[in-house]
């Protein structure tokens, strides 16, 4: 484990670039007070009780490598954040197993524990969060204020990063009327057209589409029935399909329609851009949204760079660069009030006619319980 | 041909001599490597599987991960699972078999014989993804094929049929299980000796009754041990399926993944583990089924 004795505030380029982000600056100089004695980084829960951030970013570049797992470079933006990361403070970013599951995460924080190849931090699903608290180091960032209290761990193992709506994504050169709600997919014109990105009982963002069509067909938070009903008629009108609507099929056109986060159907626009249209819309009868959270392991092998990577991605600075992609970060409210929010980024947030509301833990737990039960029979 | 030393081998001399031979020392240490080789990377696997299905998330010995594979949706799964091996299977040894008659009756120099096994062993191997991308680009929604019917007035995306479905899956797996049977039902064929149908027509059989009495008996074991190994790759292939229809499929490894690496069940993954070990016996029961098959297969190969 490094230690960083010295507190100096060395003026670097990476330095200067975060304090123009205006909210950490008043940290950095708060933090040029901060005595001496500084600090072994793997259980300090704060830059200002590590010797501030200052102190952090030097730790962190003399570590210098930042082990990150299952981000793919195309969800919400991940491949500009941590390019940018990289580049602001020179530390190397190893992000492998890009299309990784959140299991996958968990798996890797098990087995891999403290080797110099085990995760620094991880972006998991909510249920994983809460569910293994004890493999997280509490930290909390400087703009720890600026997340809502729902939307953290009071002890700091954990913090909702950034969130999504369940959409419609339609390819405009081969769908001519694009649905706008869980009721128009019923039309027989889109036969064979509608696909979740996987299979709900594997992939967060289709079990939430499976339980945003329950909310739009009688179901709540305590009965994702409907849901199931709705996709096996819609499968048996001929007009859902198994086929996961992955890049690939999107991309070649196998699934003109997909029910994916509004970030991933936004990141499908811009990838397919020139070649066809693809449209995003969050159904008007069903405002279903998530929020993934990220944590920094316990036996982090780079405990510095994982905390400075989580600085990073809560200052304004990351949270719009999640803004861009699509994602809609966590501290947002706080950031259209502070004025720190990207207003073209904002502006290109799909609309969403309802707020959503969330299921707790325990509607969650129940709702997978039986999606996992029914879900396979329900479609063959 | 593998098959082809197998038999050879099991058949050499009396057993007694062989046991009395035994292996030399010498031999162990030209083993050794296999031996290690095997037990990192069939051993360690099966221990971690093992271990986690009869252990809880917390580390507690516990028989609930088997228990709770007993409940539903597993069992109507591994049913599902078993259904499809079974079909593929029969349809895969009914054509397999028609094909090795027809290319055993050629001469074994015939241009015919050449392509079909030639090309059996190619096929054969050609499953999960590649599979996958050549039926998507030949019979999926914008396939060459699905295109073709189109111009002739058949529109397949106004039908129900859709690979992207169990029965797409099917026809997948029947596409390697075909040659498959070819590759594995062509030796015991060759081995069916013309002097036998020339004798049993000497002594006044008819072709029915040579079939019945000599052909049949002869081949039954190599038959069964066939269609017990396309059960098994039928039973135990998952990367097809995947990327054809997603952890959609009604499959045991659908489920195992969904459980093992999913972002939706959350600490499940002994379960999974526990539906792996389940898989793992049904495969020894099929090896061992298929190793007694191949001894008494044979007999008849010297």
């Amino acid at each position: 484990m490094r230690r960083n004795r010295r507190l100096p505030i060395t003026r670097t380029r990476g330095l200067a670039l975060v304090a123009s982000a205006g909210a950490l600056a008043i940290a950095v100089a708060a933090s040029s007070g901060a005595a001496s004695g500084a600090s072994n980084w793997s259980t300090t829960t704060s830059a200002a009780s590590g010797g501030g951030l200052s102190a952090l970013i030097k730790a962190a570049k003399a570590e210098g490598t930042l082990n990150l797992i299952a981000d793919p470079l195309n969800w919400t933006n991940y491949g500009e954040i941590i390019s940018t990361f990289s580049k602001t403070y020179g530390i190397k970013v190893n992000d492998v197993n890009k299309l990784g599951t959140s299991q996958d995460e968990i798996n890797a924080l098990k087995t891999l524990g403290s080797q110099s190849r085990a995760p620094d931090a991880v972006d998991v699903g909510q249920s994983y969060a809460l569910a293994n608290g004890s493999l997280f180091a509490p930290y909390k960032v400087q703009a720890w204020n600026n997340i809502p209290a729902a939307n953290k761990d009071p002890n700091g193992r954990w913090a909702n990063d950034y969130g999504g709506y369940v959409s419609i994504g339609c390819n405009t050169s081969i769908v001519k009327v694009c649905p706008k709600s869980f009721k128009d997919l019923l039309n027989p014109a889109y036969k064979n057209d509608v696909a979740f990105d996987n299979s709900p009982v594997t992939a967060n963002s289709a079990f939430s589409g499976l339980w945003a069509g329950a909310l739009a067909n009688g179901g709540s938070f305590s009965n994702i029935l409907p849901g199931i009903k709705f996709f096996q008629k819609l499968h048996k009108i001929g007009n859902f399909v198994e086929t996961p609507g992955l890049p690939g099929a999107i991309a070649s056109g196998q699934t003109p329609i997909v029910i994916d986060w509004d970030y991933n159907n936004a990141a499908a626009a811009v990838a397919n851009a020139g070649k066809f249209k693809w449209t995003t819309a969050v159904p008007t009868d069903a405002s279903f949204a998530a929020y993934y959270a990220q944590a920094i392991s316990a036996k982090a092998p780079h405990p510095a760079a994982a905390r400075l990577w989580l600085e990073f991605l809560y200052s304004p600075k990351g949270q719009n660069l999640w803004l861009k992609g699509l994602g809609r970060p966590v501290e947002l409210q706080a950031m259209i009030k502070a004025g720190t929010v990207n207003k073209t980024y904002l502006k290109a947030l799909p609309p969403v006619s309802k707020p959503a509301q969330y299921p707790t833990q325990a509607q969650v737990t129940a709702a997978e319980a039986v999606v996992a039960k029914q879900w396979a029979s329900s479609q063959s | 041909m593998g098959i082809v030393a197998v038999l050879d081998q099991s058949s050499s001399g009396d057993p007694a001599a062989r046991r009395r031979r035994g292996i030399p020392r010498g031999a162990w240490i030209g083993l050794a490597p296999f031996v290690v080789y095997v037990a990192l990377f069939l051993g360690g696997p099966l221990y971690e599987v093992l271990y986690g299905a009869l252990t809880s998330t917390k580390g507690a010995l516990t028989w609930s991960n088997f228990a709770t594979t007993f409940s539903a949706p597993y069992p109507a799964t591994f049913l599902s699972s078993l259904k499809l091996a079974v079909y593929t299977t029969l349809i895969g040894g009914v054509f397999g078999l028609w094909l090795a008659c027809a290319v055993a009756t050629a001469g074994p120099r015939s241009p015919l014989r050449r392509i079909v096994s030639t090309g059996s062993g190619v096929l054969a191997y050609f499953a999960g993804v590649p599979l996958a991308f050549a039926w998507i680009a030949a019979l999926g929604r914008f396939g060459e094929v699905t295109q073709l019917l189109q111009h002739i007035g058949i529109n397949l995306n106004n039908t129900s049929f859709t690979i992207s479905s169990l029965t797409g899956v099917e026809l997948a797996y029947v596409y390697f299980q075909i040659p498959l049977m070819v590759l594995l039902i062509t030796p015991a064929l060759e081995g069916l000796r013309p002097e036998w149908r020339e004798a049993a027509t000497g002594l006044g059989a008819s072709t029915f009754g040579y079939v019945r009495h000599v052909a049949a008996p002869v081949l039954a074991p190599a038959l069964i041990g066939a269609l017990l190994l396309l059960f098994g790759n039928a039973f135990a292939a998952y990367a097809t399926a995947y990327a054809l229809v997603g952890d959609t499929a009604n499959l045991v490894p659908s489920r195992i993944q969904e459980l093992v690496a999913g972002n939706v069940l959350v600490n499940e993954t002994n379960i999974g583990l526990a539906l792996g070990a389940e898989m793992v016996v049904v495969i020894a029961l099929v090896m061992v089924g298929y190793a007694m098959l191949q001894r008494r297969a044979g007999r008849w190969a010297q």
